[in-house]
Protein backbone atom coordinates (compact mmCIF):
# COMPACT_ATOMS: atom_id res chain seq x y z
CA UNK A 1 0.00 0.00 0.00
CA UNK A 2 1.02 3.91 -0.76
CA UNK A 3 -0.93 5.29 1.79
CA UNK A 4 -0.28 5.51 5.13
CA UNK A 5 -1.96 4.24 7.93
CA UNK A 6 -3.13 7.51 9.29
CA UNK A 7 -5.06 7.65 5.39
CA UNK A 8 -6.51 4.14 5.50
CA UNK A 9 -9.87 5.56 6.58
CA UNK A 10 -10.34 8.44 3.87
CA UNK A 11 -8.89 5.50 1.41
CA UNK A 12 -11.38 3.45 2.35
CA UNK A 13 -14.24 5.72 2.01
CA UNK A 14 -12.90 6.48 -1.50
CA UNK A 15 -13.27 2.90 -2.51
CA UNK A 16 -16.45 2.01 -4.08
CA UNK A 17 -18.78 -0.44 -2.68
CA UNK A 18 -20.96 -1.40 -5.52
CA UNK A 19 -21.22 -4.92 -6.46
CA UNK A 20 -18.95 -3.76 -9.65
CA UNK A 21 -16.58 -1.62 -7.65
CA UNK A 22 -15.89 -4.57 -5.51
CA UNK A 23 -15.37 -7.04 -8.37
CA UNK A 24 -12.79 -4.81 -9.47
CA UNK A 25 -10.97 -4.58 -6.00
CA UNK A 26 -10.61 -8.14 -6.84
CA UNK A 27 -9.55 -8.49 -10.11
CA UNK A 28 -7.45 -5.63 -8.94
CA UNK A 29 -5.72 -7.99 -6.46
CA UNK A 30 -5.86 -10.91 -8.23
CA UNK A 31 -4.07 -8.95 -11.44
CA UNK A 32 -1.49 -8.12 -8.48
CA UNK A 33 -0.83 -11.30 -6.88
CA UNK A 34 -2.51 -13.94 -8.44
CA UNK A 35 -2.32 -13.77 -11.70
CA UNK A 36 0.82 -13.07 -12.41
CA UNK A 37 3.96 -15.03 -14.34
CA UNK A 38 5.48 -16.91 -10.93
CA UNK A 39 2.42 -16.28 -8.98
CA UNK A 40 3.44 -18.01 -5.81
CA UNK A 41 1.54 -19.46 -2.29
CA UNK A 42 1.79 -16.20 -1.14
CA UNK A 43 -1.09 -14.51 -3.21
CA UNK A 44 -3.77 -17.62 -1.99
CA UNK A 45 -2.33 -17.51 1.75
CA UNK A 46 -2.88 -13.87 2.34
CA UNK A 47 -6.62 -14.16 1.61
CA UNK A 48 -6.51 -17.05 3.50
CA UNK A 49 -5.02 -15.34 6.25
CA UNK A 50 -7.44 -12.67 5.94
CA UNK A 51 -9.90 -15.29 6.03
CA UNK A 52 -8.60 -16.54 9.48
CA UNK A 53 -8.74 -12.69 11.22
CA UNK A 54 -12.31 -11.93 9.52
CA UNK A 55 -13.60 -15.32 11.51
CA UNK A 56 -11.59 -14.48 14.48
CA UNK A 57 -13.05 -10.92 15.49
CA UNK A 58 -16.10 -12.05 14.76
CA UNK A 59 -15.89 -14.83 17.24
CA UNK A 60 -13.48 -12.99 19.90
CA UNK A 61 -17.00 -12.68 22.39
CA UNK A 62 -17.32 -16.42 22.32
CA UNK A 63 -13.80 -17.65 23.50
CA UNK A 64 -13.19 -14.24 25.54
CA UNK A 65 -13.99 -16.01 29.03
CA UNK A 66 -12.15 -19.32 27.72
CA UNK A 67 -8.45 -17.41 28.30
CA UNK A 68 -5.82 -19.53 30.37
CA UNK A 69 -6.65 -17.09 33.39
CA UNK A 70 -6.58 -17.68 37.55
CA UNK A 71 -9.82 -16.40 38.18
CA UNK A 72 -12.86 -17.29 35.35
CA UNK B 1 -18.53 -26.98 28.58
CA UNK B 2 -21.60 -28.84 27.04
CA UNK B 3 -22.56 -25.26 25.56
CA UNK B 4 -19.26 -24.35 24.55
CA UNK B 5 -18.75 -27.06 22.47
CA UNK B 6 -21.44 -26.78 20.43
CA UNK B 7 -20.61 -22.88 19.85
CA UNK B 8 -18.63 -23.16 16.81
CA UNK B 9 -21.37 -24.52 14.74
CA UNK B 10 -24.13 -21.57 15.34
CA UNK B 11 -24.83 -19.83 11.78
CA UNK B 12 -23.16 -16.69 11.79
CA UNK B 13 -25.00 -13.59 11.97
CA UNK B 14 -23.89 -9.94 12.23
CA UNK B 15 -26.25 -7.38 13.61
CA UNK B 16 -29.11 -10.11 12.75
CA UNK B 17 -28.07 -10.66 8.91
CA UNK B 18 -26.79 -13.12 7.73
CA UNK B 19 -23.11 -13.67 7.68
CA UNK B 20 -23.58 -16.96 6.39
CA UNK B 21 -24.14 -16.16 3.06
CA UNK B 22 -21.06 -14.30 2.81
CA UNK B 23 -19.35 -17.24 4.14
CA UNK B 24 -20.80 -19.91 1.75
CA UNK B 25 -19.89 -17.21 -0.98
CA UNK B 26 -16.29 -17.31 -0.03
CA UNK B 27 -14.78 -20.56 -1.50
CA UNK B 28 -15.88 -18.80 -5.03
CA UNK B 29 -13.50 -16.30 -4.40
CA UNK B 30 -10.87 -19.33 -4.51
CA UNK B 31 -11.92 -20.53 -7.91
CA UNK B 32 -10.54 -17.71 -10.58
CA UNK B 33 -12.17 -17.56 -13.99
CA UNK B 34 -9.32 -16.80 -16.67
CA UNK B 35 -9.86 -17.00 -20.61
CA UNK B 36 -6.65 -17.15 -21.59
CA UNK B 37 -4.95 -20.63 -23.81
CA UNK B 38 -1.72 -20.37 -21.01
CA UNK B 39 -2.59 -19.05 -17.64
CA UNK B 40 -0.70 -18.14 -14.71
CA UNK B 41 0.44 -20.71 -11.96
CA UNK B 42 -2.77 -20.82 -9.67
CA UNK B 43 -5.50 -21.14 -12.40
CA UNK B 44 -3.93 -23.88 -14.43
CA UNK B 45 -3.07 -26.23 -11.50
CA UNK B 46 -6.77 -25.93 -10.49
CA UNK B 47 -7.75 -26.62 -14.48
CA UNK B 48 -5.14 -29.76 -14.46
CA UNK B 49 -7.24 -31.00 -11.04
CA UNK B 50 -10.50 -30.40 -12.58
CA UNK B 51 -9.67 -32.29 -15.57
CA UNK B 52 -7.95 -35.15 -13.83
CA UNK B 53 -11.17 -35.53 -11.88
CA UNK B 54 -13.70 -34.96 -14.41
CA UNK B 55 -12.14 -38.08 -16.33
CA UNK B 56 -12.16 -40.48 -13.57
CA UNK B 57 -15.30 -39.43 -12.64
CA UNK B 58 -17.38 -38.75 -15.48
CA UNK B 59 -15.72 -41.80 -18.15
CA UNK B 60 -18.05 -43.97 -16.92
CA UNK B 61 -21.35 -42.68 -18.26
CA UNK B 62 -23.06 -42.87 -21.57
CA UNK B 63 -23.36 -38.92 -23.59
CA UNK B 64 -26.29 -38.68 -21.70
CA UNK B 65 -25.09 -38.64 -18.37
CA UNK B 66 -21.83 -36.95 -19.25
CA UNK B 67 -23.99 -33.58 -19.59
CA UNK B 68 -24.43 -33.44 -16.00
CA UNK B 69 -20.20 -33.43 -15.82
CA UNK B 70 -20.43 -29.03 -14.98
CA UNK B 71 -23.10 -30.17 -11.84
CA UNK B 72 -20.72 -32.53 -10.58
CA UNK B 73 -17.45 -30.99 -10.88
CA UNK B 74 -19.14 -27.72 -9.01
CA UNK B 75 -20.48 -30.13 -6.61
CA UNK B 76 -16.91 -31.38 -5.68
CA UNK B 77 -15.37 -28.23 -5.67
CA UNK B 78 -17.95 -26.68 -3.63
CA UNK B 79 -17.70 -29.43 -1.21
CA UNK B 80 -14.13 -30.14 -0.90
CA UNK B 81 -13.46 -26.56 -0.85
CA UNK B 82 -15.96 -25.42 1.86
CA UNK B 83 -14.79 -28.60 3.88
CA UNK B 84 -11.07 -27.40 3.74
CA UNK B 85 -11.66 -24.05 4.52
CA UNK B 86 -13.48 -25.06 7.39
CA UNK B 87 -10.21 -26.71 9.27
CA UNK B 88 -9.05 -22.90 9.42
CA UNK B 89 -9.46 -22.05 13.16
CA UNK B 90 -12.77 -20.31 13.87
CA UNK B 91 -14.22 -20.82 10.86
CA UNK B 92 -17.94 -21.67 10.45
CA UNK B 93 -18.21 -24.82 7.77
CA UNK B 94 -21.73 -24.90 6.24
CA UNK B 95 -21.37 -28.33 5.49
CA UNK B 96 -21.99 -29.11 9.04
CA UNK B 97 -25.69 -28.02 8.81
CA UNK B 98 -27.90 -30.57 7.94
CA UNK B 99 -30.37 -28.20 6.22
CA UNK B 100 -27.59 -27.51 3.76
CA UNK B 101 -26.40 -30.41 2.83
CA UNK B 102 -30.04 -31.84 2.64
CA UNK B 103 -30.51 -29.02 0.24
CA UNK B 104 -27.47 -30.46 -1.71
CA UNK B 105 -28.58 -34.19 -1.60
CA UNK B 106 -32.55 -34.16 -2.28
CA UNK B 107 -32.84 -32.39 -5.49
CA UNK B 108 -29.04 -34.46 -7.04
CA UNK B 109 -30.98 -37.60 -5.89
CA UNK B 110 -34.46 -36.61 -7.27
CA UNK B 111 -33.20 -35.75 -10.65
CA UNK B 112 -31.24 -38.73 -11.14
CA UNK B 113 -34.22 -40.77 -10.18
CA UNK B 114 -36.83 -39.24 -12.08
CA UNK B 115 -35.13 -38.86 -15.02
CA UNK B 116 -35.02 -42.51 -15.07
CA UNK B 117 -38.14 -42.74 -13.95
CA UNK B 118 -38.75 -40.58 -17.15
CA UNK B 119 -36.56 -41.97 -19.61
CA UNK B 120 -36.51 -45.56 -19.16
CA UNK B 121 -39.73 -46.73 -16.76
CA UNK B 122 -38.84 -50.18 -16.94
CA UNK B 123 -35.75 -50.21 -16.49
CA UNK B 124 -36.11 -48.14 -13.31
CA UNK B 125 -39.01 -50.16 -11.72
CA UNK B 126 -36.83 -53.35 -12.55
CA UNK B 127 -34.13 -51.64 -10.15
CA UNK B 128 -36.55 -52.79 -7.55
CA UNK B 129 -36.53 -56.53 -7.26
CA UNK B 130 -32.87 -58.30 -7.92
CA UNK B 131 -32.29 -60.79 -10.75
CA UNK B 132 -33.43 -64.44 -9.15
CA UNK B 133 -35.17 -64.09 -6.24
CA UNK B 134 -37.08 -66.83 -4.77
CA UNK B 135 -41.31 -66.45 -5.73
CA UNK B 136 -42.24 -66.01 -1.96
CA UNK B 137 -39.76 -63.69 -1.21
CA UNK B 138 -40.72 -60.72 -3.79
CA UNK B 139 -43.55 -59.02 -2.09
CA UNK B 140 -40.85 -57.89 1.02
CA UNK B 141 -38.26 -57.49 -1.37
CA UNK B 142 -39.34 -55.25 -3.37
CA UNK B 143 -40.50 -53.07 0.25
CA UNK B 144 -37.19 -53.30 1.41
CA UNK B 145 -35.73 -51.71 -2.25
CA UNK B 146 -38.54 -49.21 -2.16
CA UNK B 147 -36.97 -48.15 1.40
CA UNK B 148 -33.43 -48.20 0.58
CA UNK B 149 -33.97 -45.70 -2.93
CA UNK B 150 -36.17 -43.21 -0.26
CA UNK B 151 -33.25 -43.57 2.23
CA UNK B 152 -30.31 -42.80 -0.22
CA UNK B 153 -30.99 -38.88 0.00
CA UNK B 154 -30.71 -38.95 3.84
CA UNK B 155 -27.96 -41.26 3.54
CA UNK B 156 -25.99 -38.59 1.58
CA UNK B 157 -26.51 -36.03 3.37
CA UNK B 158 -26.42 -36.83 6.95
CA UNK B 159 -23.36 -38.95 6.22
CA UNK B 160 -21.77 -35.70 4.66
CA UNK B 161 -22.92 -33.89 8.22
CA UNK B 162 -22.00 -36.48 10.98
CA UNK B 163 -18.75 -36.70 9.00
CA UNK B 164 -17.69 -33.58 9.13
CA UNK B 165 -18.93 -32.35 12.54
CA UNK B 166 -17.93 -35.41 14.40
CA UNK B 167 -13.75 -34.45 12.87
CA UNK B 168 -14.59 -30.60 14.12
CA UNK B 169 -15.93 -31.60 17.82
CA UNK B 170 -13.09 -34.30 17.62
CA UNK B 171 -10.49 -31.72 17.28
CA UNK B 172 -11.92 -29.23 19.96
CA UNK B 173 -12.20 -31.80 22.77
CA UNK B 174 -8.75 -33.52 22.15
CA UNK B 175 -7.61 -29.53 21.96
CA UNK B 176 -9.06 -28.69 25.28
CA UNK B 177 -7.83 -32.15 26.70
CA UNK B 178 -4.04 -31.05 25.57
CA UNK B 179 -4.52 -27.56 26.91
CA UNK B 180 -6.01 -28.75 30.73
CA UNK B 181 -3.31 -31.75 30.47
CA UNK B 182 -0.46 -29.55 29.99
CA UNK B 183 -0.32 -28.31 33.75
CA UNK B 184 -1.06 -31.59 35.15
CA UNK B 185 1.55 -33.54 33.11
CA UNK B 186 3.84 -32.44 29.95
CA UNK B 187 4.20 -35.76 28.76
CA UNK B 188 0.91 -37.17 28.79
CA UNK B 189 0.24 -33.41 27.04
CA UNK B 190 2.72 -34.28 24.40
CA UNK B 191 1.09 -37.74 23.72
CA UNK B 192 -2.49 -35.82 23.36
CA UNK B 193 -1.02 -33.65 21.04
CA UNK B 194 0.53 -36.35 18.84
CA UNK B 195 -2.77 -37.52 18.32
CA UNK B 196 -3.63 -34.13 17.67
CA UNK B 197 -1.47 -33.90 14.96
CA UNK B 198 -2.80 -37.09 13.41
CA UNK B 199 -6.16 -36.11 13.55
CA UNK B 200 -5.67 -33.06 12.19
CA UNK B 201 -4.13 -35.18 8.76
CA UNK B 202 -6.86 -36.97 9.17
CA UNK B 203 -9.35 -34.03 9.09
CA UNK B 204 -7.87 -33.18 5.86
CA UNK B 205 -8.01 -36.29 4.08
CA UNK B 206 -11.72 -36.79 5.34
CA UNK B 207 -12.48 -33.21 4.32
CA UNK B 208 -11.59 -34.00 0.68
CA UNK B 209 -12.67 -37.95 0.54
CA UNK B 210 -15.99 -36.34 1.64
CA UNK B 211 -16.97 -34.47 -1.43
CA UNK B 212 -15.37 -36.74 -3.42
CA UNK B 213 -18.13 -39.84 -1.77
CA UNK B 214 -20.79 -37.61 -2.11
CA UNK B 215 -19.99 -36.59 -5.67
CA UNK B 216 -19.40 -40.17 -6.53
CA UNK B 217 -22.52 -41.54 -5.33
CA UNK B 218 -24.73 -39.01 -7.01
CA UNK B 219 -22.62 -40.20 -10.49
CA UNK B 220 -23.52 -43.33 -8.94
CA UNK B 221 -27.17 -43.21 -8.92
CA UNK B 222 -27.22 -41.21 -12.38
CA UNK B 223 -25.48 -43.97 -13.66
CA UNK B 224 -28.50 -46.18 -12.95
CA UNK B 225 -30.68 -44.19 -14.09
CA UNK B 226 -29.39 -42.95 -17.65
Amino acid sequence: MDSQTGELLSWILTQDFAPKGTAGAFQEYDNKYVNVKKGSLAGLSTVLAAYKLFNYCHSYKEFKHKWPRKYH
Amino acid sequence: MNENLFASFITPMILGLPLVTLIVLFPSLLFPTSNRLVNNRFVSLQQWMLQLVSKQMMSIHNPKGQTWTLMLMSLILFIGSTNLLGLLPHSFTPTTQLSMNLGMAIPLWAGAVITGFRNKTKTSLAHFLPQGTPTPLIPMLVIIETISLFIQPMALAVRLTANITAGHLLIHLIGGATLALMSISATTALITFIILILLTILEFAVAMIQAYVFTLLVSLYLHDNT
